[in-house]
């Protein structure tokens, strides 16, 4: 009745079924976070070591939250101020937490693949909140959840990323995770941030981002991340603000109301102008609630893996 | 596989069970009644429902799920939530905790744990429709018993609803 995988990986690696589980499971944890004793007991037999080897503040934040709502113990470890600046590699890094009787690890590395080469080498069960360019699973799960709660079943929704989709884990979670779930993706955004052949995962492409809004109910902003980009690929901030930026007065020139993401943090004025971000069309701050929610849902159903490999 | 009520025997349970709550119960306003996920439901609205005959004013329902409160979390298999839901504030009212079969007590233990987060009734009690005597594994023990069995740990009591199963009764599966 649990998961089809011991391991939070990728969303790529799940089947429809484990995401309708985990949002099922959510409903139920989301309730006990609106009650006024807003933790329950589950895993106070359980470890857990939030291990972040980039910077991150919702994710982390979320993570140790949603362990703490679960009654988990957590310890935190972030690779600057450690020995990992010694030179100790991932594995050493990881095993040394591990033998302290850690039973599930959340990582986030800058390295693509970083979890998966993880769990060749380790027992516990790994949830990989962001490895490099490939896959942010529970934002994913988090952003569909989301999108549900406003639209219900996904099946034939039209939702359009837009933005940087060459860099972002979050895009490619996200159209892993929607077209399971059936419906409709279209990515947009500059030519030189949409990768060659992403048509081959099931989406369409659609460079002018206006159509884009048009064509949509809901759109997933995503944010330019300058740090990964090691050539320029836009001229400006300014010129991306003006030619892909989404604003009040686009959103209001369409024929419809569309609902508004982002995964944040936002770059305001560049991806998304504060007269979208802090309106009624922006469903921004029900995802970061939601994200306690499903990930507290991920945590409670691979919890009970870990324990069956000792 | 043995019948241990018929339809006919546990509707007269029912109603004394009812009636039992509402003499205990006189003025229903500060009480609640709180079904368990998920066997305990049909059950307690069965309860309600006569309860509601008998006095003719609304009782303030809810369900539980103890699912999170288990002890046995990490033996086996990850138990799937159901849906809890209770829509009245339960401080310093007076609880009736209502499942269909009581056998080892954890899960009463569990629903316990999880009725008090949700604030501080003034009292619980406990009504189960079959008390699986002598199995106990915690020092619990019901209010109100609809029909008390002894049963071996390797038998199965189940209960079945018209709502559900298209049958009311009560049989004890070897």
């Amino acid at each position: 009745m649990s998961l089809s995988v011991k391991h939070l990986l990728g969303i790529k690696e799940l089947n429809t079924q484990d995401i309708e589980t985990i949002f099922r499971t959510a409903d139920n944890f989301k309730q006990v976070l609106q009650r006024p004793i807003k933790k329950v007991p589950t895993l106070r037999d359980t470890t857990i070591a939030n291990i972040f080897f980039e910077n991150s503040t919702r994710t982390r934040i979320s993570f140790e939250l949603a362990e703490k709502r679960l009654s988990a113990d957590t310890i935190n470890f972030s690779a600057s101020g450690s020995s990992v600046s010694k030179g100790e590699t991932l594995i050493d890094t990881v095993n040394n937490i591990l033998a302290m009787k850690v039973d599930m690890v959340v990582m986030r590395h800058s390295a693509s693949g970083a979890p998966w080469f993880l769990s060749r080498h380790i027992n516990a069960s790994i949830i990989n909140a962001g490895d490099g360019t490939n896959e942010h699973p529970t934002q994913a799960l988090l952003d569909a959840y989301s999108m549900r709660e406003r639209l219900g079943d996904l099946k034939g929704k039209r939702i359009a990323i837009i933005g940087d989709i060459m860099h972002s884990r979050v895009a490619l979670s996200n159209i892993f995770c929607l077209t399971k779930l059936g419906a409709e993706v279209t990515v947009s955004g500059p030519p030189t941030l949409i990768p060659k052949h992403i048509e081959s995962l099931g989406v369409k492409v659609q460079y002018d981002v206006k159509k884009a809004l048009q064509w949509c109910d809901v759109a997933n902003v995503l944010r330019i991340q300058l740090e990964r980009q090691h050539k320029p690929l836009f001229s400006s901030l300014r010129e991306y603000a003006l030619y892909y930026g989404i604003n009040k007065s686009m959103l209001d020139s369409l024929e419809k109301e569309i609902v508004i993401m982002h995964p944040g943090p936002i770059n305001r004025g560049v991806e998304l102008n504060s007269d979208v971000a802090d309106s009624d069309r922006s469903i921004i701050l029900d995802q970061v609630e939601n994200g306690v929610a499903v990930r507290m849902a991920v945590i409670y159903l691979l919890s009970g893996k870990s324990e069956a490999l000792d | 596989m043995k019948t241990l009520l018929d339809k006919h025997q546990l509707n007269i349970t029912l109603q004394r069970l009812a009636h039992q709550v509402v003499e205990n119960h006189p003025d229903f306003s500060g009480s609640a009644i709180i079904g368990l996920q998920p066997r305990g439901v049909w059950f307690s609205r069965r309860i309600a429902q006569i309860v509601k005959e008998i006095t003719g004013s609304e009782i303030p329902y809810g369900k539980l799920d103890i699912t999170f409160y288990r002890d046995d979390v990490h033996s086996g298999d990850i138990h799937l939530p159901s849906q809890t839901e209770i829509s009245f504030s339960i401080e310093n009212r007076r609880v009736i905790l209502i499942d269909d079969v009581l056998h080892t007590g954890r899960t009463i233990r569990a629903a316990m744990d999880a009725l008090i987060d949700f604030g501080r009734p003034q009292s619980v009690e406990l009504m189960v429709l079959i008390d699986r005597h002598y199995s106990r594994e915690l020092p619990i023990q019901p209010d109100y018993v609809g029909q008390t069995v002894d049963t071996i740990i390797t038998q199965k009591v189940k209960v079945n609803w018209e709502e559900n199963e298209g049958v009311d009764e009560v049989v004890l599966i070897d």
